[in-house]
């Protein structure tokens, strides 16, 4: 880990003009995916602020009937919430699948969304990566890809995002919203905040230097069915292999986002026409594109298998399946 | 004193404190965080400074170049070893490969550099700073296209474990082709990794020309020995203390990277460096249970007997290393006239492979006992009963000699008792637990045991307290309170008047812990020592030692009882003495076994495996210590459903290396994966093994385990997988339709 | 169109296998020159570590687990990985169970920090660390003080309703049951496999709680 500097900002202003104004510099809220690879140098930068001190730790209702999660907002404090738990079960459910106790409550909703690809070869300082090192090659690629992207990943980049809450907010149509070093104030539509890598692996989101997380907002709730299923090979504390997030209606209708299979939440709203007629009828749709390698081919049927089983859910339960009590 | 002809009635006998499930005597102190790791001496080696280790870029090639100017110029810098200012180092006994590469690079992550400074973040971050210059060659990294043209070799892993290069008995391609029934199919085994918690980690202070390491090892005495090697010291300089152990699992048996660059750092530094192995570096830098292939084959009548049984097996490793012994135990669980094994070892230019855990029978059995589950199926015969009627009292290639004992029967039929075997449907595929396909699963296990020569020193102060002394270590396998019991137990005190001191180079040099010989061993080592100072004792007082008693703090001969005390005096006594052994294990197959039992669920659509259930009824010996006993058996049993389901060091077959090479990577068991967990341990004594009449139960519980799973999971879909792990995706497709 | 499975592959730099040189470093040279900040990158913090009132001078990139660690010498809690990924450094922070390795000693200031230290000590044990002794919930003790620290946090968790992957409805308050306690304690690897007794020691204790 390099050497930095360190100071608390008292505003989201503040914050963001001091990201802005000094070389090399970031925002610091949970830490716990930045100091991670900090340790490794994957990230070096020579000045940390630390935004724990901005407030903006609450969650509140909108005028639109929604509600607003403040950027530092816990995993644990979200997931808890009652409004959350009652009318965005989805998002909920998507938090307490991922990491642990420990890290759900440190992590806060903004660093979330930030987290970077579990890549191995993103990890491994002594491998070629164009996220890590822009035009140093992409090692994944040929490499050991069993985890990684099987859509919406370019000839320079295959990585994954590897979240789950961002998966839900993905299909309860988040909006994140900013503030720029300026103190001009922007709302990100949840399909705009993450980029494909394209030429550009190295940039993750559409934020501008010093843009600052301040909160995401949902609109008001969708009601139906909500369920999260994440597949992993051991039962917890794991990335997903697939994930999907879906609400569906009583009629049959719904949505769905799917986590674990490329570079962000990957929705699409077209393929979601076709819910009533089953998982195949979407994920065809939805995965059209796919362009998988031998190591994670399987994650096409998965998907197909992990969302016609969600669809089942909601036909025949309100509760997330694999999860309940199992007797001996 | 010889154990050279079976045991007895002897004080063991009593069973008043050995044979109780006793919480542990270490137990407030690491419940507490005041048991000392390794890196946590501080007391013992103040102001240390830190090392951090640079692992090699590469798998195979040399360095072109080192650039250290920028590191040395970093704040806190103090030192900094490469091979170019390190001295002549010597390659352990032990080792495969070098513990410090350069020029030449055997394997990535081999530790290139270790840079010292005042602190942590100062070290790590010049380590950073280290630019090397690689000139990499074309490495080995595919087993499977190596093994086409690779030798047959054998092997004694010295844990338990061994097979020539091809054995032998009757003519098996004959009888093969004459069987009514066989089978013949390919199993792989993936690289694993011991993940044991504590990273490697030492601290080196030298004194003049003596060295004192504090360290986190498995066989202090071999690994005092490797530190001199390697170093080129003389043994006597060198002192390891390793009282605490984060687990090993065969990691810690040798010397590694850790205590060689705290060495020659501190060398470097002029004063004590500690050093812990960063977590990414460890599957790479360190050892690895080597991946194999195996080929089975088993020839049987239509009653089920086998009359022909061949177990191959491939595997790689690093020149001058060996081969993973997976044949060892098809020359002895089973009965057959006619038998084959063979192992071949291609070279590889990954890391190092080495003993993890029941090294050999933990992948062989994997397969074996897929093997029996296939050919049980195709006979239309339970499984359990299949290996029944294959049972053997005897060693099948050398039919006069016996097992010492043998109850495996005993395991598999109590097993399927407890378990409710006869609730499992036996066509598979058809048993539904909502979305659950669910599937019981049984496998044998097997381990041999081994017995090996251990010493102790017991001394006796004058307050009665008896103290222990052995270099013995404790993993986690409970040796300090096994040993505490037995000090109690021999001379007649309660557990708190003992003292257990392991873990020290000074202390008179034991087993160690590994091959599942260290509870019996070490514990059989401390008898001696026990017996000694009772004969010095009753000498002492002058009783006659046949008729003397040692009971509840005192010492009995007719109508005379001296305290320890006062029999101890105000100078005290002691005792040193060692346990060696005779010939009784070439007259005797000693070894212990297990039935294991497993119920699974299987995620109709996911595909996902999750364990329900766990049974495993051992027989191995005497138990010393059920509670402590149990543990090591759920902790195996555990370790089993990771090799099951989820490990895999995975090969980057262009580059040359493991590249999930963390925790977050190499996934191991979690507490959701695991149930409640049921162990049986059946009532024995072998007095053919020690004065404790005890065997080895760390291992065997992990023996067997994962194919019992394996079965399951086919019992439960229909689907065979023979590739481990069994990860969704490898039945995925093949699954019955999802109603 | 299958990506990635060619044996050799060349975009974009990368140097696959043969004799090829290739110089690797684990950052790149421009940021490996880049100057640290001109600020003084050690920094006062005060933190009350069980009970008492700490005030360190440490190096901004110091964890607080190292602070706790290497500067208090309270080596209770345990590096297992370093990077958030075994839970063997566990503390609990303002009431809240987190991984110290994954929190700067400067992000803590004026805090609350329990360590395994400060639950109990070897003559008088926290119910918890008894709990673990009686069912042997430990074996080499190395995640041990990690997973009493989660272990005690958790029964405080299900206590304050907070939900977790394993409930069946998650608008209603979760029970101690054993799958409720496994999934929570999922973040605390035991690598000698103690789980099944963990959870009958956890058991134990929250049996005589209720």
């Amino acid at each position: 880990m390099k050497p930095f500097t360190y100071t608390r900002a008292k505003t989201p202003a503040e914050a963001a003009a001091a990201v802005a104004s000094t070389p090399n510099a970031k925002f610091l809220a949970g830490g716990t995916n930045l100091l991670d690879l900090m340790k490794l140098e994957i990230e070096t930068p020579a000045h940390l602020v630390d935004v724990q001190d901005l407030k903006l730790d609450r969650i509140e209702p909108t005028d639109d009937g929604g509600i607003r999660i403040g950027a530092l907002v816990s995993n644990t404090a979200l997931a808890s919430d009652p409004r959350v738990r009652r009318d965005y079960g989805v998002l909920t459910r998507a938090i307490v699948a991922g990491a642990s106790g420990q890290l759900r409550n440190k992590a806060t909703t903004a660093g979330n969304l930030l987290q970077r690809t579990r890549c191995p070869y993103f990890y491994d300082t002594n491998q070629a990566c164009n996220k890590r090192r822009p035009g140093s090659g992409c090692a994944a690629i040929g490499g050991y890809s069993r985890q990684l992207a099987v859509i919406g990943t370019s000839d320079a980049c295959i990585a994954t995002y590897p979240g789950d809450m961002a998966v839900a907010m993905r299909v309860l149509d988040a909006t994140v919203e900013t503030i720029d070093p300026a103190g001009q104030t922007r709302r990100i539509a949840f399909g705009d905040f993450h980029r494909l890598p394209g030429d550009s692996p190295h940039i993750d989101t559409n934020l501008k230097p010093g843009e600052l997380i301040t909160a995401v907002t949902l609109p008001k709730p969708l009601g139906g069915t909500h369920i999260y299923r994440k597949v992993r090979d051991r039962a917890s504390y794991a990335f997903a292999l697939v994930s999907v997030a879906a609400v569906i209606q009583r009629d049959g209708s719904g949505r769905a986002a799917i986590g674990g299979i490329a570079p962000r939440p990957w929705r699409d709203e077209a393929a979601e026409a076709a819910m009533p007629q089953g998982a195949k009828a979407v994920t065809d749709r939805l995965l059209a594109g796919a362009r998988p390698t031998r190591d994670n081919a399987f994650k096409v049927p998965l998907v197909e298998r992990t969302l016609a089983a969600a669809i089942h859910d909601a036909k025949t339960m309100t509760q997330t399946p694999g999860t309940q009590e199992r007797g001996a | 004193m010889k154990f050279d002809t079976p045991a007895g009635t002897n004080p063991i006998d009593r069973m008043q404190v050995v044979g109780k499930p006793t919480d542990r005597i270490d137990g407030k102190y690491k419940t507490t965080g005041t048991a000392p790791y390794a890196y946590e001496q501080n007391r013992a080696a103040p102001n240390a400074a830190y090392g951090y280790v640079v692992g090699a870029g590469i798998a195979k090639g040399r360095i072109a170049g080192i650039d250290l100017s920028a590191a040395k110029a970093a704040p806190g810098v103090l030192a900094i070893v490469t091979a170019d200012n390190a001295g002549k180092l010597t390659k352990g006994n032990f080792n495969t490969a070098n513990l410090l590469g350069g020029p030449a690079i055997e394997h990535y992550h081999q530790a290139v550099a270790v840079v010292v400074a005042e602190t942590f973040e100062q070290a790590r971050a010049a380590a950073a700073l280290v630019r090397i210059d690689y000139a990499r060659t074309k490495g080995r990294f595919d087993l499977a296209a190596e093994l086409d043209h690779a030798p047959l070799k054998g092997d004694d892993s010295g844990e338990g474990s061994k097979a020539p290069p091809v054995d032998r008995v009757g003519d098996f391609e004959k009888a093969f082709a004459a069987a009514p029934v066989t089978l013949d199919a390919r199993y792989t085994t993936p690289d694993q990794s011991h993940a044991m918690m504590e990273p490697h980690a030492s601290i080196a202070a030298w004194q003049g020309d003596e060295l004192t390491i504090w360290t986190s090892n498995q066989m202090i005495n071999w690994g005092k020995g490797d530190v001199a090697r390697t170093l080129g010291i003389p043994k006597e300089k060198v002192r390891l203390i390793s009282p605490y152990v984060g687990g090993g699992f065969g990691g810690k048996l040798f010397v590694r990277s850790d205590a060689i660059m705290a060495a020659l750092g501190a060398r470097a530094a002029g004063r004590p460096v500690k050093v812990a192995l960063q977590r990414p570096l460890i599957a790479n830098n360190t050892t690895h249970r080597p991946a194999t292939i195996q080929r089975i084959r088993i020839g049987c009548q239509k009653d089920g007997r086998i009359t022909a049984i061949a177990h191959e097996s491939g595997s790689g490793d690093l020149p001058g290393g060996g081969p993973e012994t997976a044949v060892s135990q098809t020359k002895l669980l089973y009965a057959g006239a006619n038998r084959l094994t063979a192992m071949r070892l291609a070279v590889l230019d990954l890391p190092e492979g080495n003993a993890m855990r029941a090294p050999g029978e933990a992948p062989g059995l994997m397969a074996l006992e897929i093997a029996m589950d296939e050919m049980a199926e195709k006979l239309g015969m339970d499984p359990v009963e299949f290996r029944i009627v294959n049972d053997t009292q005897v060693d099948p290639a050398k039919p006069e000699r016996k097992f010492s004992q043998r109850n495996l029967v005993g395991c598999l039929r109590q097993g399927a008792d407890r378990f409710g075997w006869s609730r499992r449907n036996p066509k598979p595929g058809t048993t539904r637990d909502g979305q659950w396909l669910v599937g019981m699963g049984v496998a044998a296990g097997f381990r041999n045991n081994m017995t090996m020569k251990s010493a102790a020193r017991v001394g006796i102060d004058r307050k009665g307290v008896v103290t222990v002394a052995t270099d013995m270590t404790d993993i986690g396998t409970g040796s300090y309170t096994i040993i505490a019991q037995t000090a109690a137990e021999m001379l007649g005190v309660p557990l708190d008047k003992v003292v257990v001191l392991l873990g020290d180079s000074s202390f008179p040099v034991s087993s160690g812990s590994g091959g599942q010989w260290g509870g019996n061993s070490s514990t059989a080592g401390v008898y001696a020592a026990c017996a000694k100072l009772r004969e010095t004792i009753a000498q002492k007082l002058g009783f006659n030692s046949a008729d003397v008693t040692f009971e509840g703090g005192k010492v009995r001969a007719g109508n005379r009882s001296v305290s320890l005390a006062e029999a101890a005096g105000d100078a005290g006594l002691s005792a040193e003495e060692m346990m060696e052994y005779g010939d009784l294990a070439k007259k005797y197959q000693q070894s212990t076994f297990a039935g294991h039992f497993v119920e699974v669920g299987v995620d109709a659509w996911t595909g996902e495996v999750r364990v329900r259930r766990m049974l495993a009824v051992c027989a191995a010996g005497r138990i010393l210590n059920p509670l402590t006993a149990r543990s090591q058996v759920i902790g195996a049993m555990t370790m089993g459903v990771g090799a099951a389901l989820m490990e895999e060091l995975a090969v980057d077959k262009r580059f040359g290396f493991f590249v999930n090479h963390d925790l977050a990577g190499y996934e191991v068991p979690v507490h959701a994966d695991i149930p409640h967990q049921e162990v049986v341990f059946l009532e024995e004594a072998d007095p053919m093994s020690s004065p404790m009449k005890a065997k080895g139960v760390g291992e065997l519980g992990l023996c067997g385990v994962g194919a019992a799973i394996a079965n399951a999971i086919y019992n439960a879909t229909g689907v065979r997988v023979r590739d481990y792990p069994i990860t969704l995706d490898k039945h995925l497709e093949k699954l019955p339709h999802v109603a | 169109m299958s990506l990635g499975d060619e044996a050799q592959v060349s975009r974009r730099g990368l140097i696959v296998g043969g004799a090829a040189s290739c110089a690797l470093a684990a950052v790149p040279q421009a940021e490996a020159q880049a100057p640290a900040g001109t600020m003084p990158s050690t920094m006062p913090v005060t933190l009350t570590v069980n009970g008492r009132k700490q005030t360190l001078d440490v190096d901004t990139r110091t964890t607080l687990l190292d602070a706790l660690r290497e500067h208090l010498h309270l080596t209770g809690t345990k590096k297992g990985c370093d990077h958030g990924q075994c839970g063997a450094c566990t503390v609990i922070v303002e009431g809240k169970r987190i991984n110290s390795c994954l929190s700067l000693a400067v992000q803590h200031q004026g805090d609350r920090v329990t360590t395994i230290e400060g639950l109990g000590t070897p003559d008088k044990l926290h119910p918890m660390q008894a709990a673990f002794v009686k069912h042997d919930g430990y074996q080499c003790g190395y995640c041990t003080p990690g997973q009493i620290c989660s272990a005690v946090a958790v029964l405080d968790e299900i206590k304050a309703g907070v939900p977790s992957h394993v409930q069946a409805d998650i608008t209603s308050r979760p029970q101690a049951t054993n799958m409720e306690m496994r999934e929570r304690m999922s973040g605390n690897i035991c690598r000698c496999g103690a789980y099944s007794n963990i959870a009958e020691a956890m058991a134990d204790v929250a049996g005589g709680r209720a």
